[in-house]
């Protein structure tokens, strides 16, 4: 088993990417959130261009959704403000739903598109709405592995 | 524990694997969310760390992580007493008289104007005013990769350039300044608070009397505070003045003696807060309608020299109210409640170990692996 884990290491590093790669944010549009779709050069040889600018385009759609000025935030703004914002306690705004179809468009996508190809895509929301991450599943599984085993330990589990 | 393709021993604390394909290892990686949520309820019970407690910055937090204040909070409590009291005072001595000889409907009004400017001092005081958070070591590197390829190579001896990044915004060039303290370049906007040592999204001011930071979210909470706080306290003063005057109408014109030592006290407290309070709702009004912040302001960015113009504003007032005051409710992105990972005391010296971050204060947290 020692010997198995090293030559299956190997032969993951062969293949991946040596850091993470960090999609920063676009600023043009003023100070909506929204991703910049250049593709980077690290990702060449792993994932296709047109997919890799689809699944960012189809984020800055869904966080433009969310920060958009209209009639919805209107009445939501307009209703809290007269219930002087308790409302909030009991229900969910836009924004918060709009995150939580967004955390699931990226489940989705790292099934279907980026673990086969041995990425995973990370929640903007998990570095503060900075940067969209691409990491190895190989690490990402590798550093599971020794959490739980520090968990156990910890916790006597 | 076993998933397609993997076992996890719970007894020899070790990953075995039959299949190595990326399909089994994200199975793997998405299965542990199981294990991780089973053993959460565990941790949970035996009391863990929640994030909140390891923050970096000088914040106060309280109630487990759901209120977030800065460290100072005398002049906070002196708010709360001011407002408290005088209102005190006010429904105790003025109210019964006034609704009995004016219209009950006068106390109605100043419980509910009251309630608002609670409301609206508790929400500005306790919420996250839109901090970001610190790179991870691994986004640090990153961008010092590019700040050093960037600059390309400097000579010994020579400083290296001030670290900033220009962007168009609205056809105006704005540059972004890094922040040696949170190790990110600043989006655009957004200040390091000195006094609560973060970056703060939108940055306002620090104010000392709401006891934290006015930024992104809690901008509109802070100005319908003021605004409230300026009608309550225009209403107080107005009604004692009318108390005094009724009064002395009633049982003779004996204005001095005949008033009582709380209304005096009141009619004080109002007077001088209703210049500074009334004043900084004006200013305030003044900064929204240009879609302006107190930082931008105080530092001149759009003062109007050579041709700067503010990029963010949309030259007209409605459309600049209606985006601070009615805009979207930002969500928190410091995750001040998500249970935290304490590093093992035994050094692990395996090759599990290089896929550690490099940070000296090694933290994983239960909710980062998946990412």
């Amino acid at each position: 088993p020692a010997d198995t884990f090293h030559n299956l290491q190997e032969l993951h590093h062969s293949a991946s990417l040596a850091t993470k790669v960090f999609i920063q944010r676009d600023y043009s549009d003023s100070t909506i959130c929204k991703f910049q779709t250049k593709f980077p050069a690290e990702l060449d040889s792993r994932i296709e261009r047109s997919l890799f600018e689809e699944t960012v385009k189809t984020l800055n759609c869904y966080y433009g959704e969310a920060e958009k000025i209209g009639g919805q935030s209107y009445l939501e703004g307009c209703l809290a403000c007269a219930t002087a914002y308790i409302i909030f306690l009991c229900m969910e705004t836009r924004y918060e739903k709009i995150l939580k179809k967004i955390s699931m468009y990226i489940q989705e996508q790292n099934e279907k598109i980026y673990a086969p190809r041995g990425l995973l895509l990370t929640d903007p929301i998990e570095r503060g709405m900075r940067v969209v991450s691409f990491a190895n599943t190989w690490d990402v599984f590798l550093s599971v592995g020794t959490t739980l085993k520090e968990l156990c330990t910890i916790y006597k589990l | 524990m076993q998933y397609k393709g993997f076992l996890f021993c719970a007894r020899s604390k070790e990953i075995k694997y039959s299949c190595s394909c990326q399909w089994c290892i994200y199975n793997q990686i998405k299965q542990s969310a199981c294990t991780f949520a089973a053993m959460s309820a565990v941790m949970i019970t035996r009391k863990v760390t929640r994030k909140w407690e390891k923050l970096p910055g000088k914040n106060t937090f309280c109630c487990d992580g759901r209120v977030m204040m800065a460290r100072q909070k005398g002049v906070f409590y002196l708010t709360l007493f001011l407002i408290i009291g005088t209102c005190s005072l006010f429904f105790a001595f003025e109210c019964p008289y006034l609704a009995v000889h004016l219209s009950p409907a006068i106390p109605v009004f100043a419980v509910l104007l009251f309630v608002f400017v609670m409301a609206m001092l508790l929400r500005t005081s306790f919420s996250d005013p839109g901090v970001l958070p610190r790179a991870l070591p691994e986004e640090a590197n990153f961008i010092e990769m590019e700040i050093e390829a960037a600059n390309g190579n400097v000579l010994a001896g020579q400083r290296p350039p001030p670290r900033i990044k220009n962007v168009q915004i609205n056809n105006q060039i704005v540059k972004l300044k890094y922040c040696y303290t949170c190790k990110i370049f600043r989006p655009p906007r957004a200040s390091h608070c000195s006094i609560c040592d973060n970056c703060v999204d939108r940055f306002d001011h620090h104010c000392p009397w709401v006891g934290n930071c006015v930024g992104k979210r809690n901008y509109r909470y802070f100005y319908l505070f003021t605004l409230s706080l300026s009608l309550l306290t225009i209403y107080i003063f107005a009604f004692d003045i009318v108390h005094v005057v009724l009064r002395s109408v009633d049982s003779g014109f004996h204005v001095v003696s005949l008033t009582p030592h709380c209304t005096v006290l009141e009619v004080l407290v109002c007077f001088f807060t209703l210049w500074s309070v009334v004043g900084l709702t004006g200013f305030h009004t003044y900064l929204i309608s240009l879609n302006q912040t107190t930082n931008e302001d105080i530092k001149g960015s759009w003062s109007g020299k050579n041709r700067v113009q503010n990029p963010y504003s949309h030259k007209n007032i409605i459309e600049n109210c209606c985006e601070v005051l009615c805009g979207p409710t930002y969500p928190s992105v410091l995750d001040r409640r998500g249970v935290m990972l304490e590093d093992s005391t035994s050094p692990n010296p395996s090759d599990a170990s290089t896929h550690k971050s490099s940070n000296p204060v090694s933290q994983t947290t239960v909710r980062q692996h998946f990412l």
